[in-house]
């Protein structure tokens, strides 16, 4: 059941077969109201407090959809390069499951709202078309928790629902197949997860964290043999919730379909769910779409956009997140490393553009973001823009460092004082004393007690072994407690013993 | 197109609804004849009658995306036939998916 699946070897699948991989992203939006009714979208609040008659589907009660949702579908879509439908409905998908209290949830079956794009993107430096079959508008599901049989489905005594999501809007991204990845295809699934998420929080329409389950991938895989046209057997797994289990779940469902092949078998068309311990299994999934009895949801009635609404939405794009890149590397004249230590931490472009906007140098703000911050960010297993202390209060930060009233080490107190609620980087300082003496007489009567206290290490810089004022100087700086300029004090005491 | 047994056999189990081999012999017909009567509309529309979803002509009605208050979650439970920890409680859920 648990990994026990014959995998083959990655580059030996690679020599003998192409890979055909389809996406289907699901993507929460961060409207404040549900997609039909008024409740809350907000995470995390007590179990069933967001919800009402129209999430619960009880009889009487009417859904309405949410403007911003379709207007944020339609910015998505403009972005994928799709066309925009004149006129689409929405259709019931039945099913019987706990996580919906109608027995169906409202989505769209043949008529998306957005259709027939493509996006290119870049994975190692080459460009991956990426074809987009649809996005199309539908609503998430509620909480489930299994009680018993240490939570898992099976064996479980009971369930229980929180129905706090069911209703939230949610986006459907379909590719097409997408073909010529070489033998990148689980990269080229993580770079085009990259890709939208970075997509959905430069449009605004989502914070797309994958582990707050904002954005969820089902990815198909076939194996097709070299040389051949014709698609193989594709299967879909589920439950893949980070950027690394994209690329880790299909790599293992090509070294498993891989092995398959091999000794003669056949790929079973299936659902398969991902364990992040690193395996897939067969799901037991049984319906096919012809079960789902779609029909258009009678309840609400046609969304038809008009082009000019469309026209208007389009002007309202922001710049393509991979051209803003390109934009801001320039600006700010780092180097291809520097830049791509940037793209790697989470958040930290919009972060190092909001500190540079407020004052500071680039590289200072990179400083910051990337070495300090990224580090607390790391310890505290919390994303960058989470840390707590804002763009302006870093920029504040670094002109008290400019100014001379900061050492980096001192800084870094101050940012604790700021983390710690104490207030702005200025009420630190004063509020803890932490500014650099730059009393010249005081600095002085320091590195003379320094001297005074170590005649042996000072005998030796008078003779000429400069690196030994060193000791000196870290005496200096620990009897200032910090709180003076280092390369002063290195003057100071290199001008006494000379 | 008459409904099979086996056509109610299938709806029941996906809509996970136990019925003996006497039910499903008995309800089968029925349904049957139900649809048969809605089937009936075909006869009338002509080529000239487009398949109709929606009986009123409307388009493009939305809500503007604020926050209106949610019912209080005792109410919300009050019909609910089980209830723990503030969630709705249901049966154990078998052959799906972990
Ligand atoms: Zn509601």
């Amino acid at each position: 059941m648990n990994g026990l699946d014959e995998l083959l070897d990655y580059d030996e699948v690679m020599a003998t077969h192409d890979v055909v991989i389809g996406l289907e992203v699901h993507v929460e939006l961060d409207t404040k109201s549900k997609m039909w009714c008024g409740c809350s979208t907000d995470f995390g609040a007590a179990p069933n407090s967001h919800t009402c008659p129209v999430c619960l589907g009880l009889p009487g009660s009417l859904p309405v959809v949410n403007r911003t949702a379709v207007e944020s579908a339609i910015r998505i879509g403009l972005s994928l390069g799709c066309q925009i439908a004149e006129w689409c409905r929405f259709a019931r998908k039945n099913y019987f499951y706990p996580d919906m209290t109608k027995n169906y949830q409202i989505s769209q079956y043949d008529e998306p709202l957005c259709f027939d794009g493509e996006v290119v993107i870049v994975v190692d430096g080459q460009p991956q078309v990426i074809p987009i079959e649809r996005v199309h508008m539908e609503e998430d599901a509620g909480k489930t928790s299994h009680v018993g049989g240490a939570g898992r489905i099976q064996g479980a005594d009971y369930s229980l629902l929180d129905y706090n999501r069911a209703g939230v809007p949610l986006m459907e991204i379909v590719t097409k197949p997408v073909l010529g990845t070489g033998t990148k295809a689980p990269e080229v699934a993580r770079e085009y997860m990259a890709f939208l998420r970075e997509l959905m929080r430069a449009l605004g329409v989502s914070q797309a964290r994958m582990e707050r389950g904002n954005m969820r991938c089902d990815a198909n895989v076939s194996l097709m043999p070299k040389g051949s046209d014709e698609l193989g057997t594709r299967t879909e797994t589920k439950n893949i919730n980070s950027l690394k289990s994209v690329e880790a779940a299909l790599r293992y469902e090509i070294c498993r379909q891989g092995a398959v092949l091999k000794r003669g078998g056949r790929v079973v068309q299936e659902t398969r769910m991902w364990h992040e311990e690193g395996y897939t299994t067969a799901g037991r999934s049984k319906e096919t779409a012809e079960d789902y009895r779609y029909f258009p949801e009678p309840d609400l009635v046609p969304v038809a956009p008009s082009r000019e609404w469309v026209a208007q939405l389009r002007a309202t794009l922001p710049e393509p997140p991979a051209e803003r890149r390109i934009r801001l590397q320039a600006e700010w004249g780092f180097t291809d490393l520097e830049m791509r230590d940037v793209n790697g931490n989470e958040g930290a472009i919009d972060l190092i553009e909001q500190t540079v906007s407020a004052g500071a140098a680039a590289a200072s703000a990179r400083k910051w973001w990337l070495t300090e911050l990224a580090r607390r960010a790391n310890e505290a297993g919390i994303g960058l823009d989470e840390v707590g202390i804002s763009p302006a209060q870093v920029a504040a930060l670094q002109s008290l460092v400019d100014d001379g009233t900061l050492t980096d080490n001192l800084a870094r107190q101050v940012i604790d004082g700021v983390l710690a609620g104490e207030g702005e980087p200025a009420d630190v300082v004063a509020a803890r004393g932490l500014a650099v003496v730059s009393d010249e007489g005081a600095l002085a009567q320091a590195v003379d007690a320094a001297i005074a206290a170590n005649p042996a290490i000072a005998q030796k810089v008078r003779d000429g072994k400069v690196q030994a004022a060193g000791a000196l100087i870290g005496a200096v700086m620990k009897a200032m407690k910090g709180r003076a300029d280092a390369a002063r004090v290195r003057e100071l005491v290199l001008e006494k013993l000379s | 197109m008459a409904l099979t047994v086996q056509d109610v056999a299938r709806l029941a189990d996906l809509a996970r609804i136990e019925l003996s081999e006497e039910e499903l012999a008995r309800l089968a017909p029925q349904l049957d004849v139900i649809l048969t009567a809605v089937a009936s509309v075909a006869d009338v529309a002509g080529q000239d009658v487009p398949p109709t979803s929606h009986p009123v002509r409307l388009e493009n009605v939305y809500r503007i995306d604020e926050t209106r208050p949610s019912w209080p979650a005792e109410a919300m439970l009050a019909g609910a036939p089980a209830v723990e920890d503030d969630h709705f409680r249901v049966p154990r859920i078998l052959d799906e998916e972990a």
